[in-house]
This record gives structure tokens, C-alpha cells and sequence, in this order.
């Protein structure tokens, strides 16, 4: 057993993987070594094709063979239907034991992925959650070897460090040519960005892309462009845009929640960074939502207008921009087809490479220029580390999404979190599993207060700021006993010793490990 | 205390708990508890139940508990309300008051 | 008590332990939990055991706790003041009020019950509500029916529906009642609380409705819906003057009590209780707006 500087215990190899213990927030140096991609060269001469005739064509023309890794971008979230059609066409050819690496969370249903593990078509998993059925396959030890989770920033870091070689990838394009230029942009299916696509465009060994609209060539607009692509494929529908932002972009009337958003937009507007040309990032979700309305009347009120904002971009950010509150939004994904279609006609609005956005191991990306990032979370405990993963009972709740890299790029990160949900607390002692470090997290904003965080770099300046207005501020600690007097104590999970989980953090050591629970 | 009818209290709303108590003619308690927090406090749960029961002094009860994560003083709550609907007595509000003294 | 803060009370009712528990955590001053017209006949009982539990395992910290029983009239009340008074709210609000009688006879229930349970006697407070033309014509004498009262609240729908008056949103049908409470809870030195407004999707109507109850004197208002609650406690943000008189009255007599002086003046009045207990909540209300007031205790 080793131990890392977060305090969590953790084997020092789990299978074959080596764990390398996480060292603190900016610690960990990158490798001096150039960039790893199995990318190929290609020769194409006038006259070839690049158009096959369904998917398992495109499978067997790209060498797919046992044990290989394959990868699927998420943009379309719960609405995907590439993903299972892809799988179902790999089982019929009889290819087995792939290493199944979407960029985040895709919790999909008829097929389900867990069907595929247990039939043995895939037995390696690395995405950024699980939930649902494979969640509670993965945790009740079904899945063969431990599932790997990444960050949206660590995964295109674990792929340009070659820990993550992906020898497949299918990008699901709403509208492409036979040629393989294609977007997310246009097409009856629109799912807007494309920018968890890009890494894998540009470092797959093979690249096919699958669209449901096929389009006169050249595809205009292009997000990825002919020269990464190997195959193009058509099918009925790739996805349905109306799941993609399934109640997250809907505005909340529950007053708690509204209450929450409103105290961190005050927070956020009572800082000294907030002046013109400041930044921020307020997710998807319903107090991410609400928080953006508030802010947007908090900037109107003081005259304030910022410069970008980044990450998963609902309507409500794009109303922003329209009434000039915000000069230019930077989209790794799109929430809603109103986000979708102002990349295609605002000109301020503009698509973006998650790696861009999120990856700390880069020359350099627009987290390190934010200012502000809202998230929201599971869990906190009183060393203000969150919890996105696993809900109260240990179960598979989520993904790691990109809030620990918000947290740890934001200069002011900001955790919006009820304190109890039902009998549930959300402010614990310690946080079942690990995903964004406590060092990381500038405040905590309750219906029972704001806590700042003592050890956050920026906590001196917060304070100051915050003192001279009417926010309750409270400690973590008076949070935390409030819960426990709320809820009571509950009863700790049991686990084995068997992991189930690696978390990693963005620079690819392992912040924490999740044990298979004891039934 | 005997249970003279089969009686509820709660709702099945967030936060809420809806318990259902009827006499069982088999003798003791049996308490069949459904929850969304079980693993973490179906044993806190069961405590409370067994206790309110205990200060009525009813020793035969069947219990059906459909809990939404109610806090511990709504379980309270709607057990003291269910077993004074399912024994069909007024709540003597006073029987703790020599322990005020 | 008098400078504690009352700018907000918040209903919420005994049907809903969410709502009962997040109403613990919004800034009003003054939570309320209702056993009254938000509870259906069938489930009287069951809001009688939530609220009581509620109150006695988890009261909210740092808030005035009420506790609102059913009509003076109806069957339950006898109960209600049973549950309520062993649950040691800090006061008990008491809808429908008209006459000084009924308060006198609800305080001798609630001191025997007091009395039986070993509580101290006089402990829980009384706030009475306000809801008809009787009640309005009566209010000098329910406000000083009995010690326990603290506050008087009007009850606009109530009140206009007893005199056959529209309720609007100007308000000009209750503008009396408004000015009768106050002069009554002036009078006997008690908090006035003003009627809710009820629109809660209109929150420049509130708006407009506040500088009505700030221009009047009121102490605080009632809430309808956590969202009406920083407006409202917004409205009670003494201005800066308002500070500075309250500062002047509180370091004319700390020097008083220095010098030994019988007699407190400042600008040639005397300065009595009921001034000092003013200054102390003007202070109380900037100190809760955020307003750094310090110095003078």
C-alpha cells in the first residue's frame, strides 16, 4: 500500500497498471518526451474512395482486431446511437476483448454497454464515469479489468503520453462528405462542437467517420478535415439531439437551488476579478443554470462584461453573448440546439478542442485564463475535497467531467452543493472517492453558507472581498456538523480490496481508487 | 397497546416517509422497510420505528415503510401519527412532562 | 427582546418536511410553521406531530421559531397549544384574533399547560394576527391583552374579505388596517408586521408594496415565498442617517452611564427605553444588511 498526498490509500499496481501516486495539484512535471499518436500517414490518389457501404465494412477495413482500443466522442450524451450500433456490428464479426474508450460518460440504453461486457466484446474500459448498469457491473466486479477514469483533460493527455493509444476511433458527424470533412454543426441531427472529437481525429490509428447526413463535397463547415479521416460510413441517425441536454438546460423553481445560484453569483460579483474582460465557466445543471441568469443580471446591474466563456455551453450563455455581456464563448460541447446553432451564425461563438479547454499537460489552454468556475458535486468534505463519482450508498453517480481541471486552472473555483439532499448529507468528513483535490477548491457555496477554503492559493483575496459584503460565511467544519446533525451518522460502506476504479487526476497519477462494495 | 385498524401517515414526497401500520394477528413486529438511504441508515431507521412503538407499548404490528430519505424526526413523526390513527387514541401530550420537573 | 430582528417571518407549512427543512436555511428572521390554512382538515394530526418534532429535535439555529395554531373556534386548538407550547417555540402566532378576551383566555391555557409540563411560565410569546374589520377595530386592546404579546400582524386577504373590499395590488383597501395595527403595536411598544403580499411571480409589485410598508414604520412583514425574502429584508436597511441617529443615542448613553448621570439628553430630548431599544434594532437591521456598524455595543 502506498499512500498519496490527498491521504488516500492505494495498491502500487492494480493488474498491470503501476499506480503512481498524486503528488499535489501542479506537482507532477511532463515527460521531456515528444508526443505519442498512432496516426499514419496516408496515400490517397485522385480517383479513390473513401465511402463504405455500413459499418461493419468500415470495422473490418480499418484491422480492428481482438484486443485493440476504440473510442467514440460523447457529444451527443444520452442520446447517442452510434455507439451501440457500432458495438452490436463488432460482436456480430466476432471480435472480442476491446478496450472501450469514449471521452466521458455515455450512458446509454437498448443496447446497453454493460451488455457488451458481459459478453465478453469488451473487457477494458477508460472514460471519464460510468453509471447506470455498467456502473453497477463494473462495481459488483463483472468487468473483467479495472475501469480507468480520466478527466476531460487528463484523457487527451493520457493519449499524447501513449498511455491511451487508440487504434479505432468513429466520430459521429452530423453531416460529412464522401471525402471525410464533416461537422456537428449542420445536418437534422446537429449536436454543435465536436471538440472531444479532435484528439482522437488527429492520434487514432484508423479514423472513421459515421454520419447520418451525407452532404455534397466539400462539407462546409468542416470541424475535422479529410486528411485525418480513413473511412466515412452512412446511417440512418447517429444521435438525437433533443436528449443531449436532457433537464440540464431547464431553469429550476426550487427555491433552495435558487438560493445557491444567486449567493454564488453574488460571490462571483463581489470579487475583485470581477471587472471587464473576466472570464468564466458555469457548466450545465440546474443551479449552473440559474447562477448564469444571476450573474448575467449582475453584470447588467454593475455595468461588467466578460471577455470568454468556456466549457459546456447552454442557451443561456448564448443569450449572454447576443446582448454583449460576453465577447467570445469558447464550446467543447454544446448543451442544447440553441448552443448548437450559434457556432454555425455568431461569429464570437466558436468550437474548440477539448484538449484546448481542459489539458494542463499542453502549451497552454484557456482554463489557465479563467477566472471564474462554477461546478457542482456529489460530495465535500471538510479538506474541501469533492466528490463526482459515487453517490451515498457507493454507487456510480457520475462523471468526472471536467470539473477537477476547472478547479485546478480556475483562478477562483467555486463548488455549488446542497448540504443535504433527502437524508443525505453532501458535506462529510471524508468524501467516499476522491476526483477534484480539496488544495483546488477556492469555496463551497450551501444554502447554509459559503465556506472558503484557508488553503486555496487565492483565500486570502477572497476573503477580504467577501467580508465586506452581507454572504454568510461559515467553516466547512460548521457545514459538516450541521449535516451530521441534519442526517445523523450513517453507516460507512463496506468494501473489498478489490479495485473496481482507478481515478486519475489530469496530470495521469491516481488521486483514488474505488473498491468493489461488500454485498 | 393493541392496533385496532390498519392505518398510514406520510407521503411518498422527497424527504417524506409513508408508513403504514396494520395489526398482526401472527404476534410481534415485523417491519418491512423500502429506502433510498438504506445502506447508509436502514438500521437508524428500524431503531426509531422499534422505538416510537415501544413508547405506545404496542407489541403487535405489521410495518410497511416506503422512506424518501425522511430526517429522523419525520420518521418519528409519522409513526407517532400512524399509531395513534391505527389504535384510535388521542396523543397524551403530557406523558413526558414529570421528566421536564 | 425588543431589538431582535423581525424584518421577515416565513410560513411553512406542516404538511412538508422538505419544506420544512429548507425553510430553515433562507434569511428570514422569523420562521413560522403553520398548523392553520395550510393544512387540510384530514391531516391536522399529522402536521401537529411534524411540526412538533421539527421544533423540539431540529430547530433551526439562530432563527425566531413560531409556531401558528388553528382558530381560536375550532376543535383543534386545544391540542395545538398542547403540542406547541411543550415544543418551546418562541412565540405562538394566533390566526383570527378580535377581541382582547380570546388572548386572555389562549394565555390561561397556555400558562396551565405551563404549568403542568414545568416550563416557565410566560416564557412562550404571543403574536396575533390581524384578519377582520373586529380585529382592526380592537387591535389597542388585543395588543396589550396580555404580556406575551410581542407583535400583531394584519392578515390583508382576511380583512378585506370581512369588509367586502377588493384586495389590490396599490393596497388602498387596507391602508387603515395598516395605520390602526401600527398605532396599537406603537402604543403598547410591540413589533408591527405587515401583511404579505401575495403575487409571488411579480417582484416589482412587491417592490412598489415595500416602500409602502417602509414609509408606514413597520417592523417587518410576512413572506409568502423564500424568493419575497431579501427583498423584503432589504426594505428594513436603515439609510446611513438612520445609523447615525441610532450611533449618537447609544454613545449619549454609554457617556451618560460614565458620568453617572440620572438622565440621558441628546439634542435637548430625553432619551428613553423605548429610544434605546430602537437604536439597538436599527443597528441590529444594518448589521444584518452587512452594514460594518461597530463601536458603540
Amino acid at each position: 500500500m502506498i499512500v498519496n498526498s490527498a491521504g488516500r490509500e492505494l495498491p502500487e499496481k492494480i493488474g498491470n497498471y503501476i499506480v503512481r501516486p498524486y503528488q499535489g495539484a501542479y506537482a507532477t512535471p511532463a515527460p521531456e518526451t515528444p508526443v505519442i499518436t498512432k496516426r499514419t500517414m496516408g496515400h490517397r490518389v485522385p480517383g479513390d474512395t473513401k465511402l463504405l457501404p455500413d459499418l461493419k465494412a468500415a470495422i473490418q477495413a480499418a484491422g480492428l482486431k481482438d484486443g485493440m482500443t476504440i473510442s467514440f466522442h460523447h457529444a451527443f450524451r444520452e442520446g447517442d446511437l452510434l455507439i451501440g450500433q457500432v458495438l452490436t456490428a463488432i460482436r456480430e464479426l466476432g471480435i472480442q476483448g476491446l478496450r472501450f474508450a469514449p471521452s466521458a460518460v455515455v450512458n446509454i440504453k437498448n443496447p446497453s454497454i454493460a451488455d457488451f461486457v458481459l459478453d465478453g466484446t469488451i473487457d477494458r474500459i477508460e472514460a471519464s464515469g460510468i453509471r447506470g448498469e455498467l456502473g453497477d457491473a463494473a462495481l459488483a466486479g463483472k468487468v473483467k479489468n479495472p475501469v480507468i477514469l480520466r478527466t476531460h483533460g487528463a484523457r487527451p493527455r493520457a493519449i499524447e503520453a501513449g498511455e491511451l493509444s487508440i487504434d479505432v476511433t468513429f466520430i459521429a458527424a452530423s453531416a460529412a462528405d464522401d471525402y471525410g470533412n464533416c461537422t456537428g454543426l449542420v445536418g437534422p441531427n446537429a449536436c454543435g462542437s465536436l471538440g472531444y472529437a479532435f484528439v482522437d481525429a488527429h492520434n487514432a490509428g484508423c479514423v472513421v467517420v459515421v454520419t447520418d447526413t451525407l452532404v455534397d463535397y466539400p462539407c462546409c463547415p468542416a470541424s475535422i478535415s479529410q486528411q485525418y479521416v480513413d473511412y466515412v460510413v452512412k446511417v440512418d441517425q447517429i444521435g438525437d439531439p433533443e436528449k443531449i441536454g436532457k433537464g440540464a438546460a431547464r431553469l429550476t423553481k426550487n427555491p433552495r437551488d435558487l438560493m445557491i445560484a444567486e449567493r454564488t453569483a453574488d460571490l462571483i460579483a463581489a470579487s475583485r476579478r470581477f471587472k471587464d474582460e473576466f472570464s468564466f465557466q458555469t457548466g450545465a445543471g440546474a443551479i449552473a443554470i440559474a447562477t448564469t441568469k444571476y450573474l448575467a443580471d449582475r453584470m447588467r446591474e454593475k455595468g461588467v462584461k466578460a471577455s470568454f466563456a468556456l466549457g459546456g455551453i447552454p442557451a443561456a450563455i448564448i443569450d449572454m453573448y447576443d446582448e454583449g455581456l460576453v465577447r467570445v464563448v469558447e464550446c467543447s460541447q454544446s448543451f442544447d440546439a440553441v448552443a448548437a446553432r450559434a457556432i454555425f451564425d455568431r461569429p464570437g461563438v466558436v468550437e474548440i478542442d477539448n484538449a484546448d479547454y481542459a489539458n494542463a499537460y499542453s502549451k497552454g489552454g484557456f482554463l489557465n485564463r479563467e477566472d471564474f468556475g462554477v461546478l457542482g458535486a456529489l460530495e465535500v468534505d471538510t479538506d474541501f475535497n469533492v466528490n463526482i463519482l459515487t453517490g451515498s450508498s457507493g454507487e456510480m453517480m457520475g462523471g468526472l467531467g471536467g470539473g477537477p481541471d476547472v478547479a485546478g486552472g480556475a483562478a477562483i473555483s467555486i463548488v455549488t452543493i446542497p448540504i443535504i439532499r433527502g437524508r443525505t448529507p453532501s458535506i462529510v468528513k471524508r468524501v467516499f472517492t476522491l476526483c477534484t483535490p480539496g488544495e483546488t477548491v477556492a469555496a463551497v457555496v450551501t444554502e447554509a453558507g459559503i465556506a472558503l477554503n484557508p488553503k486555496h492559493k487565492n483565500y486570502a483575496e477572497l476573503k477580504e472581498d467577501l467580508e465586506k459584503t452581507s454572504l454568510k460565511l461559515v467553516t466547512i467544519e460548521a457545514l459538516q456538523q450541521l449535516c451530521e446533525k441534519l442526517t445523523g451518522v450513517p453507516k460507512p460502506i463496506e468494501t473489498t480490496d478489490r479495485v473496481a476504479c482507478i481515478v486519475e487526476y489530469r496530470d495521469g497519477t491516481v488521486i483514488d481508487v474505488i473498491r468493489e462494495i461488500k454485498r | 397497546m393493541e392496533l385496532k385498524k390498519p392505518a398510514m401517515a406520510g407521503t411518498t414526497e422527497s424527504s417524506d416517509v409513508m408508513i403504514t401500520l396494520r395489526p398482526n394477528p401472527e404476534g410481534g413486529i415485523v417491519i418491512d422497510l423500502k429506502s433510498d438511504v438504506k445502506a447508509l441508515f436502514g438500521d437508524a431507521i428500524e431503531k426509531t420505528i422499534l422505538e416510537v412503538l415501544k413508547e405506545f407499548q404496542v407489541e403487535n404490528a405489521l410495518v410497511n415503510v416506503v422512506d424518501k430519505g425522511a430526517l429522523d424526526f419525520v420518521i418519528r413523526a409519522r409513526m407517532q401519527c400512524a399509531v395513534c390513527r391505527a389504535a384510535e387514541i388521542q396523543f397524551d401530550w403530557g406523558k413526558e412532562d414529570a421528566h421536564g420537573k | 427582546m425588543a431589538n431582535e430582528l423581525m424584518r421577515t417571518s416565513l410560513y411553512a407549512g406542516g404538511t412538508s418536511p422538505v419544506k420544512m427543512i429548507q425553510a430553515g436555511f433562507y434569511n428570514e428572521d422569523c420562521l413560522v410553521y403553520d398548523l392553520e390554512d395550510s393544512v387540510s382538515a384530514g391531516e391536522k394530526d399529522a402536521a401537529r406531530f411534524l411540526v412538533y418534532n421539527a421544533v423540539k429535535y431540529q430547530r433551526p439555529a439562530g432563527k425566531y421559531i413560531l409556531i401558528r395554531v388553528n382558530g381560536i373556534y375550532s376543535q383543534e386548538l386545544d391540542e395545538d397549544l398542547e403540542a406547541a407550547v411543550r415544543a418551546q417555540p418562541d412565540a405562538i402566532r394566533i390566526p383570527k384574533v378580535e377581541y382582547a378576551e380570546e388572548v386572555k383566555r389562549i394565555d390561561e391555557k397556555v400558562t396551565a399547560i405551563e404549568q403542568k409540563a414545568g416550563l416557565p411560565v410566560g416564557g412562550v410569546k404571543f403574536w396575533c394576527n390581524i384578519e377582520s374589520y373586529l380585529g382592526v377595530l380592537s387591535a389597542q386592546q388585543i395588543a396589550t391583552a396580555s404580556p406575551r404579546v410581542v407583535a400583531m400582524a394584519l392578515g390583508a386577504e382576511d380583512f378585506t374579505a370581512s369588509m367586502s373590499a377588493q384586495r389590490t395590488k396599490p393596497g388602498w383597501e387596507i391602508f387603515y388596517a395598516r395605520n390602526a395595527i401600527l398605532m396599537a403595536c406603537r402604543a403598547a411598544g410591540i413589533s408591527a408586521q405587515d401583511a404579505v403580499f401575495s403575487d409571488i411571480n411579480d417582484p416589482e409589485g412587491l417592490k412598489k408594496d415595500l416602500e409602502m410598508t417602509r414609509a408606514l414604520g413597520f417592523d417587518g412583514k410576512t413572506c409568502v415565498h423564500p424568493r419575497q425574502i431579501d427583498a423584503v429584508n432589504g426594505c428594513f436597511t436603515p439609510s446611513p442617517k438612520e445609523i447615525r441617529n441610532a450611533q449618537r443615542v447609544l454613545e449619549a448613553l454609554e457617556e451618560a452611564a460614565r458620568n453617572h448621570t440620572g438622565v440621558c439628553v441628546l439634542d435637548g430630548g430625553m432619551v428613553d427605553k423605548p429610544m434605546e431599544l430602537r437604536a439597538r434594532t436599527t443597528l441590529a437591521k444594518a448589521a444584518a444588511a452587512g452594514i460594518k456598524v461597530g463601536g458603540v455595543k
